[in-house]
């Protein structure tokens, strides 16, 4: 993809003149002109049938959000004063679709009840609840006869109780019979063998197709026909009504009025209608973190275990990691290299590789870990099933996973030092803990502290490490909750929302990563504060 | 501890008389047999399970229960076992995780160079503002709005299968997105480096925008070209979580979810052919980070994407 010059710091300026002189200003020639505008029309083209698609399939959000990305691109290739935007278009194009609007759409979700029972949209639950219907007394029974044609369409004879009769089609409806539609036969008549090239169906036929009969789907002015048994069909009605202008929904068969309450359709007795829809419930999720006592118990337990994760990890693996790095940073050492080499490839692994071994490795009854625990010291810990043991573990296995990084970061920072600071401190006398202490771990901490901040905010978010070593378990000991004591706030978010097999609940999901995110930002911001004040410093 | 009696040492040594040289010398052994030792110490605690692996994966038995150091009548079979197994797919999961892993890295660095040189060369109104909020997006990483994410795909689903649930095109676009903002950001550093005076040359002899970015700038920032795309590549193929919500069916599985749910508990009797799935999956990445070290440990602690 790259082309190679043979130098390019002394040969770029004149083998670019010679390859590309001719443009002097690429942004006002003809051909440039003609070359952006055909390409905007084919972008153009492509989204306008994207966003139709979108609009026409009911996601009309997402629709509008490729419409004004369009238009955005459009405008930044038109004016010539948004050239630099241009190089950006694509960068942007990507970050509004699936980063901006995601983060816009997730706070968006924290304040709804988005979630099992509450999946649809109040549209959808309109027009689902309208495909009910029920046998009431307005409705008519027939007794009916079946035609079925070569190629498997059906023709239906229908007689009410008053002796009118009927024919009903999948292509016409319910018509009443006359002479013509039943092939020349008279009306209120013996019926014929076949009409119009439908054969009539004997018993036993009916009894095969009766299941096909029913999913045609025949509809008359008042509801759909429905056939009960080989007797009797009867015209089924709509169950409920919703009247747009009252926004109230009424059930036709009990004469019920419900209005939209927290999602459902409530009756003024409190009966509610499935399935329930997503409504903006306002800071309820929120409210819920925090007063209900179900939640808040184990959101407060994940909180502090993760912190103290976040925490103990970073500083486990910074102190193994510096201790390394300073018995590293001896010049007399035979091959150093190769043993920086070596105790770095537990960092190079990728890590839900790693974590999985370690799985294994920390097995109970088989494990190596456990079999020379046993053989040692007559011990076998169970590492899996008790919740400090497993806490205890889950650091074990994150102190292997990050200890080189520290160290490599460590040996870096090490080298910078001047060595003449350390001459001075022997001059004036220093011990080597004084020397550690007020020479080595302060200078070595304005080097790493911003990577000691990002490390414990990477470890606040390792889900990876959780979800594969414990998958927060052991279990909440009272049951009441989807959080094991071993999750962290995103293992917990993930099984709020995903993988809890008590129904999913994106809303509360949602409010709780708004919780992270606040956290993470804030760790950030003073994170970027103290890169910059350290900076000062030296 | 060691490292700091022995400097010490050292300079005593240089600050008092020579009456001491002799007690300084053997200190100085001392500390340094406990340097060596506790590398030593550090290198087998770091090789213990790779070794252990690597053992398991040629042992026979394929059972935790008989894991031993040295496997006895080692073979291949747990590999072989790797591309002849129909329900676990192998091959395909570790192919679909370089693919998307390459893709992904593949569209990064090249739009994020685009950026970047727009960002660094130009000066325009919100260019501020521009890298402002890029930093300021990236602050919320793509696994924290995974809920968002997931019901995005599910609606675009509907109208592109291809990009929906389930499918490498959807995820892509969440990898894609993910990685890009802090990757221009880290891109635009690297071009603040070099010179303007280089492309301003390129500009006097006639050369466009596009020409001196493609045959100026690029050849010059091929190392941080290299690194990102690496950086994007190893954190991309790590990736569980969001692989793991949005992918359902075995074929589309990356290797990370293919091994998790293969495992899945059942250690004792799937453990050789496990570890050798893991010594495929993890040996390529090892391989390019201890061969590229001192080139990525520049982006890795400026990233600080692990650990």
């Amino acid at each position: 993809m790259l082309r190679k010059p043979s130098d390019p710091r002394l040969s770029n300026p004149k083998g670019v003149s010679e390859e590309g002189g001719a443009l002097e200003r690429p942004t006002t020639s003809i051909t440039d002109l003609l070359v952006r505008l055909g390409g905007l029309a084919f972008i153009d083209a492509v989204a306008l049938w994207f966003a139709y698609r979108l609009f026409s399939n009911g996601a009309a959000v997402i629709g509008g959000l490729v419409l004004f990305i369009t238009l955005l691109v459009n405008v930044i290739f038109l004016f010539n004063g948004l050239y630099p935007w241009r190089w950006l278009a694509p960068g942007l194009v990507l970050l509004i679709l699936m980063v901006v609007y995601p983060v816009v759409y997730m706070v968006y979700i924290a304040f709804t009840n988005y979630g099992d029972g509450h999946l649809l949209t109040k549209e959808q639950v309109v027009a689902q609840l309208g495909t009910q219907y029920f046998s009431g007394e307005g409705g008519a029974t027939y007794k009916w006869t079946a035609f079925r044609s070569d190629d498997g369409r059906f023709l239906i004879h229908l007689e009410d109780e008053q002796g009118n009769t009927f024919v009903a089609s999948k292509e016409n409806g319910i018509r009443p019979a006359t002479p013509e539609l039943l092939g020349g036969a008279p009306v209120g008549g013996e019926l014929p063998e076949q009409i119009n090239g439908y054969q009539q169906l004997k018993r036993l036929q009916v009894l095969r197709y009766l299941g096909d009969l029913n999913k045609l789907g025949i509809t008359g002015e008042q509801g759909p026909l429905r056939f009960n048994s080989l007797d009797s069909a009867s015209i089924q009605q709509r169950r409920f009504t919703y009247d747009p202008a009252t926004d109230q929904l009424r059930n036709n068969e009990t004469g019920k009025v419900y209005t939209p309450k927290d999602g459902f359709f409530t009756a003024p007795d409190g009966e509610r209608v499935t399935p329930g829809f997503a409504a903006v419930v306002g800071w309820r999720n929120f409210a819920r973190i925090f007063t209900s006592p179900e939640i808040r118990q184990p959101f407060l337990g994940v909180f502090v275990w993760t912190v103290l994760f976040a925490l103990l990890s970073v500083l486990t693996t910074f102190s193994l990691g510096l201790a390394m790095a300073m018995v590293l940073n001896d010049k007399q050492l035979p091959v150093r290299g190769l043993w920086r080499s070596l105790i770095i490839i537990p960092y190079t692994i990728p890590a839900f590789i790693s974590a999985l071994i370690w799985v294994g490795l920390f097995n109970t009854v088989h494990g190596p870990i456990n079999k020379a625990l046993e053989s040692l010291f007559g011990i076998s810990p169970d590492w899996f099933s008790d919740a400090n043991l497993a806490k205890i573990m889950i650091l074990a296995i994150n102190l292997w996973l990050g200890f080189p990084y520290m160290m490599v970061i460590c040996l870096g920072a090490l080298q910078s030092i001047p060595s003449d600071m350390y001459e001075a401190a022997d001059l004036d006398g220093a011990g080597p803990i004084q020397k550690f202490r007020s020479l080595t771990l302060p200078l070595l901490l304005v080097a790493v502290a911003p990577l000691l901040v990002g490390s414990f905010a990477f470890n606040f978010n390792n889900f990876t490490l959780i979800e594969l070593v414990t998958e927060g378990n052991p279990p909440d000991p009272n049951g009441a909750s989807v959080a094991g004591q071993t999750d962290i706030l995103i293992s917990y978010t993930y099984r709020l929302a995903f993988a809890s097999g008590r129904g999913t609940d994106f809303g509360l999901a949602a409010a709780i990563s708004l919780i992270i995110f606040m956290i993470v930002a804030a760790i950030t911001i003073f994170n970027f504060r103290l890169t910059r004040r350290l900076e000062e410093v030296t | 501890m060691s490292t700091i009696r022995q400097r010490t040492a050292t300079g005593v040594a240089e600050a008092r008389p020579a009456t001491r040289v002799r007690s300084v010398k053997t200190s100085r052994r001392i500390g340094f047999v406990l340097k060596l030792l506790a590398v030593i110490l550090a290198t087998l605690y770091a090789l213990a399970p790779v070794l252990l692996i690597l053992s398991a994966a040629l042992n026979p038995a394929n059972t935790l229960v008989n894991q031993s150091l040295i496997p006895e009548g080692a073979t291949l079979d747990n590999f072989r076992s790797l591309f002849n197994s129909p329900q676990h797919p192998w091959p395909l999961w570790i192919w679909n995780s370089i693919k998307l892993a390459g893709l992904t890295a593949l569209i990064v660095v090249a739009v994020s160079a685009l950026g970047a040189y727009a960002i660094s060369r130009f000066r325009y109104r919100g260019r501020q503002a521009g890298l402002l909020t890029i930093i300021l997006i990236q602050l919320f990483p793509n696994i924290l709005t995974v809920v968002a994410l997931f019901l995005l795909l599910q609606q675009i689903g509907k109208v592109f299968p291809f990009l929906g649930l389930n499918t490498h095109g959807g995820l892509l676009l969440i990898y894609t997105g993910g990685a890009l903002g802090f990757n221009t950001y880290l891109m635009k550093g690297y071009f603040d480096t070099v010179p303007r005076e280089l492309d301003e040359s390129a500009r006097i002899d006639g050369a466009s925008n596009f020409q001196t970015f493609w045959h100026v700038m690029l050849p010059l920032v091929r190392p941080i070209l290299a690194v990102i795309a690496i950086l994007t590549f190893v954190a991309t193929y790590g990736d569980f979580l969001l692989a793991r919500v949005m992918l359902k069916s075995t074929d589309q599985y990356t290797l990370a979810v293919g091994m998790a749910l293969f495992i899945n508990d059942q250690f004792n009797q799937r453990w050789g052919i496990f570890a050798a799935a893991a010594l495929v999956g993890a040996l390529p990445i090892v391989i390019v980070f201890l061969t590229l070290q001192r080139q990525l440990i520049g982006g890795l602690t400026t990233g600080s994407v692990k650990g």
